[in-house]
């Protein structure tokens, strides 16, 4: 499974991942439109949000249009021709890494590119290979449902 | 069912009309104009909906009965060819976002009742048919053989098809339709179909199956429009079924004034249902099953013909025992944005009876009102076989509701001698017997038997005949025949509470709980008092209700979910917060201003009109809102005895009555007196409150008020005011 690793302890709060994201796929720099969130934390520096992927797929299972699918990677991906924009699965996500902007119709996450991790200054983001099922999940179960 | 099979099904098509219109988005939530059909004719019609319609009807039932009005004469009967079957949708229905946004709302005169019967249904037709370009659909006439018709939303087009091949029976005829239209497994979420069963041909309680394809499962599935024979309407009219195409739904298809906000609104109940349903009603889990075990814990669950309220073994019907056959963790939403996602399927289920013995399906629901009809209510503690029962009921179209009360009716009516094996053709129809019911059920489909010639005509008319025919005594049929107007009544005891009495039979319709449900408030909590607190129940929970068929809403994530707080809010009954949404969500679609006040009123129009309608077609006077006396009070010793306890009790603290030394049947004529005494003054208390006349007309100083005094009311009112 392919995932962005995130190492909060290394965060400065630069906010260069967020202006790339969002630059990436809205080719605008706007942090509000940034599937990797950087959240300051009150006296501890910075914790990053972004999409665990294929070990949890909570919003592949909530989508009724079955929108959302998990490639052969392991990474999940919403497929806008299909996603009829009803938001559950931004509901659904644990961690808040299902995105919605109040100006875009379709929710939108983190589909492990690497893009922000090649522009961090300190190394706070790398995208790395795991094993979903070491994670609690069983990939296969999850990739015959999407 | 094979390509093969489908395609040769389809050569048997025979297009009989066809017509074109002109595609354009919804404005507001309105397209501003409705589909009319003939089927006699064949003439196919727009017609423009003006401000005014709007203003008065809003949508969804209101534009039902509206269009239903002018269709009819006041001679009009069910299967006369000017009936018509309307389905519409309202203002907020389509949109994705808001839980529950998704309903159909069906009109027509009920061959049970005579008069005007409505019904509120999910699947995908009535979005999808909104969304292609109409705010209302008219059937009217009868085609001369069966015929389908066809309403592609993509391309702007409608036909009407003779389709003399294909099945009747809903389950068949889906799987035989589907692949004549969708030929790839991804176009097919974009249909959705309303259709019947053979059902529908031979009963008076015969429903609509709306579909909704569920792409995990990939079959269709099927949300009844259950109440008042919709389906023997639409058989009738030799309807095979409504096909609608739509394949271009987005978040912003119902173009919403403020779609922002929309969004903001259902991703907020997004938020609720999904952090609170487990520890609230569980709907995500088991749907509206989660009743069976709470009602009985409170002696309100119906068994053996609404006598008693609880039974030891209705553990075996509890939501714990129906999980074990609902597939669990699926979106089971009956449309789009719905995450209570309430609509629960036994999977890969085995038929042991009947013409599909053998076959293995997937079975919608149970729901509560089914499981509490054909099970606890016909002495059938088995979730097995109430499953069994559900299935064949949905696929040959019949009312599940209907058929619990006329099975527990006929089966109190053979255990008291009534009926007999040799009336019966055999059946015997004692407590619990599963497969009497299922011969029974299979009968109504096929047209033959006992089923089919008596029980399918319902209570009110086989009161009547046992009766006549069999000289029974008449007073004892009427008391505990569950019927008013002709409608049975749904699944709840009302006995002990006087507001859920009033709740069921001074409705519009008939019995349905979908008006008002009043039961926990009244007789639980106690929050209702005085007659005048339940005559303002029963206004304002009535109008209210209304509001979810003006909307095409549905009514479940308004109070089958609440806020974590609502507890502490000053009227937790009402659910303040979600009111609140409601009000919010209908402005940022239309963009019209709206009050909670503006709310009920836009309700107590269309009410109003109801009622005179029920007028007009002979019914809607004081004396059509009786109830039979089981609803009211005990009827027989055994009930009495069930709960004696507290009906001494009653004689002494309600009465005055000291119980000791009287008879069993004085007690009983004691508590009749004093019960039926008590639902009349409630009557007059709620005629007063909803601003009508003591024989339950609306007067014209209340239609005035309302801006309802249009001269086609004032004219029927006329006629039976003083
Ligand atoms: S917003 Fe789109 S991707 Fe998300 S649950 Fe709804 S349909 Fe699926
Ligand atoms: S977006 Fe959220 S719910 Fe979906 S897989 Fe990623 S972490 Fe899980
Ligand atoms: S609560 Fe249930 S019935 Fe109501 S819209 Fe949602 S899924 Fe459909």
């Amino acid at each position: 499974m392919k995932v962005l690793k995130t190492y909060d302890d290394r965060c400065i709060g630069c906010g260069a991942c967020m202006t790339v994201c969002s630059m990436t796929f809205f080719k605008r720099d706007d942090h509000a439109r940034s599937a990797i969130q950087m959240l300051p934390v009150e006296g501890k520096g910075f914790h990053l949000v972004v999409c665990e992927q294929a070990a949890c797929g909570k919003c592949v299972a909530e989508c009724s249009t079955q929108a959302i699918s998990i490639s052969k990677q392991g990474t999940v991906l919403i497929n806008k021709g299909i996603c009829i924009n009803c938001f559950a699965c931004v509901a659904a996500c644990p961690i808040g890494a299902m995105r919605r902007h109040p100006e875009e119709i379709t929710p939108f996450k983190c589909i492990a590119c690497g893009a922000c991790a090649k522009e961090c200054p300190v190394d706070a983001l790398a995208i790395v290979q795991e094993e979903a099922a070491v994670m609690g999940t069983d990939l296969k179960s999850l990739q015959e449902e999407a | 069912m094979s390509a093969v099979d489908s395609q040769a099904l389809k050569s048997q098509h025979k297009l009989l009309a066809e017509y074109n219109y002109q595609l354009r988005p919804v404005e507001r939530g309105y397209n501003n104009r409705t589909l009319f059909i003939d089927l006699g004719s064949k003439e196919i019609a727009e017609k423009p909906v003006c401000f005014e319609m709007k203003r008065k009807f809003v949508g969804g039932k209101g534009f039902d009965l509206r269009l239903l009005w002018d269709a009819v004469q006041e001679t009009t009967r069910w299967d006369d060819p000017e009936n018509e079957i309307v389905i519409s949708m309202g203002p907020i229905c389509g949109n994705t976002n808001y839980p529950g946004s998704g309903k159909s709302i069906v009109a027509t005169l009920s061959p049970e009742t005579k008069i005007p019967v409505d019904c509120n249904v999910g699947g995908y037709f009535g979005p999808y048919l909104k969304l292609s370009g109409f705010d209302a659909l008219e059937i009217s006439g009868k085609a001369q053989q069966d015929v389908i018709v066809f309403i592609d939303g993509d391309k702007g087009k409608i036909q009407i098809i003779e389709a003399p091949g294909e099945a009747v029976d809903s389950h068949v005829l889906a799987e035989e339709l589907l692949p004549q239209f969708a030929a790839l497994e991804k176009d097919k979420q974009h249909y959705s179909f309303v259709t019947a069963g053979r059902g529908g041909d031979h009963t008076r309680i015969g429903c609509l199956n709306f579909s909704f394809y569920d792409k995990r499962r990939k079959v269709m599935r099927f949300k009844q429009a259950g109440r008042g024979g919709t389906g023997t309407v639409f058989r009738d009219k030799r309807i095979k079924a409504l096909v609608v195409k739509f394949s271009r739904l987005t978040g912003a298809s119902n173009n919403p004034v403020d779609l922002k906000k929309v969004q903001d609104l259902g991703l907020k109940m997004h938020h609720e249902i999904l952090s609170q349903d487990d520890q609230q009603c569980r709907m995500r889990q088991v749907g509206t099953a989660h009743l069976v075990e709470i009602m009985n814990d409170y002696d309100l669950l119906p068994v053996h013909n609404f006598k008693f309220g609880m039974h030891p073994q209705a553990e075996k019907l509890s939501s714990h025992e129906f999980k074990k056959w609902f597939t669990q963790g699926m979106p089971d939403g009956c449309w789009f944005g719905c995450t209570l996602a309430c609509c629960k399927a036994a999977d890969n289920f085995e038929l042991l009876s009947g013409p599909y013995r053998g076959q293995r399906v997937v079975v919608d629901g149970p729901e509560y009102e089914t499981v509490a009809g054909v099970g606890s209510n016909s002495g059938i503690f088995d979730a097995r076989s109430v499953i069994e029962i559900n299935f064949y009921c949905d696929t040959y179209g019949l009312d599940t509701i209907s058929f619990g009360t006329i099975t527990a009716f006929l089966m109190e009516c053979y255990e008291v001698g009534i009926l007999n094996k040799e009336r019966t053709g055999g059946l015997e129809l004692t407590w619990g017997n599963t497969p009497a019911v299922l011969e029974m059920l299979h009968q109504m489909a096929s047209g033959e038997g006992f089923g089919a010639e008596v029980a399918s005509k319902g209570v009110r008319w086989m009161k009547d005949a046992f009766a006549t025919q069999y000289s029974a005594d008449r007073q004892f049929l009427e008391d505990i025949g569950m019927e008013g107007k002709g409608l049975e009544q749904s699944q709840y005891m009302s006995k002990e509470s006087l507001a859920q009495q009033g709740g069921y039979y001074m409705t519009n319709k008939g019995p349905q709980h979908d008006e008002a449900w009043l039961i926990f408030m009244d007789m639980v909590n106690n929050a209702i008092p005085t007659f005048q607190d339940k005559a303002d129940a029963l206004h304002y929970f009535p109008m209210f209700r209304t509001w979810f068929s003006l909307q095409g809403l549905c009514k479940l994530p308004w109070n089958d979910i609440e806020p974590a707080d609502n507890a502490t809010t000053e009227a937790p009954s009402k659910v303040p917060e979600h009111v609140a949404n409601y009000i919010e969500l209908y402005t940022a679609i239309t963009g019209f201003p709206l009050d909670k006040e503006e709310l009920i009123r836009q309700s107590e129009r269309v009410y109003n009109f109801q009622r005179i309608f029920n007028l007009r077609m002979g019914g809607g006077s004081r004396g059509e809102d009786r109830a039979p006396y089981r609803a009211v009070g005990p009827v027989t010793m055994e009930e009495y005895e069930s709960r004696r306890e507290r009906y001494d009790k009653q004689l002494k603290e309600k009465m005055g009555v000291d119980p000791d030394g009287l008879s069993l049947e004085e007690k009983l004529r004691l508590h009749r007196v004093y019960r039926e005494e008590q639902y009349n003054k409630l009557q007059d208390a709620v005629y007063a409150r909803r601003g009508w006349t003591t024989d339950a007309i609306p007067t014209v100083e209340h239609l005035r008020d309302l801006g309802m005094d249009l001269p086609e009311l004032v004219e029927v009112v006329k006629k039976h005011l003083p």
